[in-house]
């Protein structure tokens, strides 16, 4: 059972949503930048089979693939905490 | 999710339809297929495809046609967020994402993934930061919600400030790129081809708004992404014999690295070295930072991602879902439907590359690959400095150039970034019905951006200048000021418009009399209105403005402009991101600090913007700046002691700084000032923060609703 609408739940709710928020900044920051500063190492590295080097992948396909599915999870997970505090919509 | 049982039919219903239209489409590429193997000239079946798409959104168009204010701003909040997603994607793919964005990698390499990167991770942004809370706030514009939250009618007027900024160039290219498309595929004038673009964009907007764009945005994403998929599936399958060209690119890559070093030991090519690196030189593709320094493309990114979540025309596609949380998994549609064609770009590139390298570098003069004399006819690749046009050109043009070695070396050749895409299905030797295809697709792609633009624009001006400003006025201001709009539209026509139109009359006058005929037309009508209607009436009386304005610019074959519509991303980055963010997760911003910061962070983008590419001389004398840098040698572009001329390609500025990204300048300043200015004055009041924490949550009504009801 969700929780009335307190100022003390309202404040939980902002927290937890807040804390979301910089838990994918930090991985988009993540694949978005920091990544992608290690290319020419990373470029040493050669996908087996496919073949692609692996620093030029992450900026083609990996981060990519990273970002749609960040996504998807951020959907979930937001409408859980807004369930968890009752605020979510019917 | 509780849903309704009219919802689910209405979803239900949506998913035939839109499968049915699938399936049609699919025929249809069948069919044109047969009558070309029939004998069908390649002309006819270009147009069938072309006219066969856009008597498709057309209908659509009409058939959505709405009467209702909320349907037209906010297609009635009822789209659920699969389908919003697709329409989003159609809405952000441009003709430069569809046609340019392959040839740019094929150009720059590793580099171009800046761009691949930057207009995609945007959307992490839109998703956590700002969109979901707009939803909940029930706007109908983003100056609306400026204006709500940054009390009053000065933050909403900035914000249209931004929003015309940044959307007119875009839309304008995109108007552009029709223009290009139809008349190289359709042999239609350009000018006229333009005008016949337009005709496509208004049908689908103008008498159902949003509504009518949505949905036809669907149709033109399915249209746009099976055009874009189909040739270089089947590439892929014909040279590898898998139909996933975004796996099996990798061998390709590896076979462009070795063929590289190839040429470079043959002396087909001259490598880029810090020491040299010289125009025409061999860039490897797969190394990064040959074009731009590393702060330039991380630059991009960060300008591309925060532009992307700063534009209204895409945040306002999340206004019409019918709850917050589908505006969440909206988001994340839309980017899937997005990444689909990007993580295939580099594939095309890849491909082409390697068909340019083995095939047509190394090769004898006289030897050349017929492909490519269509696009050297049109100017689109040169070979030894002329347009390649046909065999004899090249071999006289490589004839006049000293010491020749009569085969084709890299410096040689040049190619328009336009030309891969559209010479994929000639390259992999694909039927003349695919070649049309990827021109309805990239007709899809300009005609659904130019229509989400040009809705931005016109609802700008008619939901926040005309109904939310003007509209409130007492009458003889409202006339006053409605007298000085229309002599300043007046004047611009005629002072601008001053090339030679169609029928031996200059632009100015068929602009002038447009202006007039259409107030003419619609005068009686607006007379004998109700409020609503008079609203949407002159809802469609600034659309149909716009657009013309827009394509009776782009008719002119504006360079500078096509070359601004990068400049789009960072004006809205530094003119939107800090107010909407603090706006939603700040509520002490206050609005001196909101307008302060909107002010200061735009107009120092716009000043970098404008000093660089057209006062250079000035910025060096006045404001401290240096030459560019070349990205590999470090050498410096020009001496700044010599006088400088303006050019498109930027040569000075402040730390090397790209002015692509002067979003990196303005947001940060739009930031801090924002803050400072609002910690100096007094806290919002008790009612407006508690409004910012309901649009903090999903559950309740919009607040829009709740203050008017």
């Amino acid at each position: 059972m969700a929780p009335a609408d307190s100022k003390a739940n309202q404040e939980a709710h902002w927290a937890a949503t807040t804390r979301l928020m910089w838990t994918h900044l930090a991985l988009w920051l993540f694949f978005g930048y920091i990544v992608h500063f290690f290319v020419k190492q990373l470029n040493a590295i050669t996908i087996p089979v496919l073949q692609f080097p692996l620093g030029f992948y992450m900026a083609a396909q990996g981060s990519l693939i990273a970002f749609v599915v960040m996504l998807f999870f951020f959907a979930k997970q937001q409408d859980k905490i807004d369930r968890d505090h009752g605020y979510a919509e019917d | 999710m509780a849903q309704t049982a009219a919802q689910a039919t209405f979803y239900k219903q949506l998913g035939r339809m839109y499968g049915t239209y699938t399936g049609t489409f699919l025929a249809f590429i069948i069919l044109l297929a047969i009558l070309e193997y029939m004998g069908v000239p390649n002309r006819v079946i270009g147009y069938l495809f072309v006219f066969f798409t856009i008597a498709v959104y057309a209908i659509i168009g009409v058939m959505t046609r709405t009467a209702e204010v909320s349907e037209y701003y906010v297609a009635g909040r009822r789209v659920p967020a699969f389908y919003n997603g697709m329409a989003t994607g159609a809405d952000w793919m441009s003709a430069a994402s569809f046609v340019g964005m392959a040839g740019t990698l094929f150009l720059l390499g590793y580099d171009g993934l800046a761009w691949v990167l930057g207009w995609t991770g945007g959307y992490v942004l839109v998703s956590v930061l700002i969109g979901p809370y707009l939803r909940k706030f029930g706007a109908y514009t983003v100056p609306d919600f400026m204006s709500f939250r940054f009390g009053g009618n000065f933050a909403r007027f900035l914000a249209v400030i931004v929003l015309v900024a940044c959307s007119f160039t875009y839309v304008t290219a995109q108007i552009f790129g029709t223009g290009i498309i139809a008349s190289r595929f359709l042999g239609i004038q350009f000018e006229v081809a333009v005008f016949v673009g337009l005709v496509g964009i208004l049908l689908c907007s103008m008498l159902g708004g949003m509504r009518a764009v949505t949905w036809t945005q669907i149709a033109q994403y399915i249209v746009l992404i099976v055009a874009y998929l189909i040739p270089i599936v089947w590439l892929s399958a014909r040279k590898y014999g898998v139909p996933l060209p975004q796996l099996t690119y990798g061998t390709a890559l590896a076979e462009i690295a070795a063929r590289e070093q190839q040429m470079v030991k043959d002396g087909l090519a001259v490598l880029c070295t810090a020491a040299s690196c010289p125009a025409g030189s061999l860039k490897p593709h797969i190394s990064p930072f040959l074009t731009y320094a590393p702060h330039n493309f991380f630059g991009i990114i960060a300008c591309m991602m925060v532009g992307t979540a700063s534009l209204p025309h895409i945040l306002m596609r999340y206004f019409t879902t019918p709850t917050v949380r589908e505006a969440r998994q909206s988001v994340a549609w839309s980017l899937f439907f997005i990444f689909l064609l990007y993580f295939s770009a580099p594939a095309y590139a890849a491909f082409s590359k390697l068909e340019v390298y083995t095939n047509i570098i190394g090769r004898p003069v006289g030897e050349i690959r017929p492909w490519m004399f269509t696009w050297g006819e049109l100017g689109l690749i040169q070979v030894c400095g002329k347009n390649a046009a046909s065999l004899a050109a090249v071999v006289d043009a490589c004839k006049a150039v000293a010491n020749h070695p009569g085969v084709v070396r890299l410096q040689d050749f040049v190619i328009n970034t336009d030309v891969i895409v559209l010479s994929t299905p000639e390259i992999a030797g694909l039927p003349y019905v695919i070649s049309g295809l990827v021109a309805a697709g990239g007709l899809a792609a300009a005609l659904s951006t130019a229509d989400g633009l040009l809705l931005a624009i016109a609802n700008a001006l008619s939901h926040d200048v005309y109904y939310k400003m003007l509209q409130p006025m007492k009458t003889n201001n409202r006339n006053i000021t409605i007298g000085i709009i229309g002599a300043v539209i007046l004047f611009v026509l005629w002072y601008f418009m001053t090339g030679a139109g169609p029928l031996g009359v200059q632009w100015r006058w068929w602009g002038i009399g447009a202006f007039i005929a259409i107030f003419a037309v619609a005068y009686p009508f607006l007379q004998k209105a109700n409020d609503t209607e008079r609203r949407l009436i002159i809802a469609r009386i600034l659309l149909l403005l716009v657009a013309i304005a827009s394509a009776a610019t782009a008719s002119t074959r504006p360079g500078d402009i096509l070359a601004m519509v990068g400049w789009a991303f960072s004006l809205a980055m530094a003119g939107n991101f800090p107010a909407l963010v603090l706006g939603i997760w700040w509520k002490r911003a206050t609005t001196a600090g909101a307008i302060a910061g909107i002010i200061a962070g735009f107009g120092l983008c716009i000043f970098y913007l404008v000093t660089t590419r057209y006062f250079p001389q000035a910025g060096v004398d006045y404001f401290g700046m240096t030459s560019m840098k070349n990205a590999v040698t470090g050498a410096n572009l020009v001496d700044i002691t010599k006088p400088i001329a303006a050019t498109p390609a930027q040569r000075v500025g402040w730390f090397d700084l790209s002015n692509i990204n002067c979003g990196l300048l303005g947001a940060p300043l739009g930031f801090l000032v924002m803050i400072v200015v609002s910690l100096m004055t007094p806290a919002p009041s008790k009612e407006l923060q508690a409004l910012v924490d309901e649009v903090r949550k999903p559950r309740g009504k919009t607040i829009m609703e709740e203050k008017t009801s």
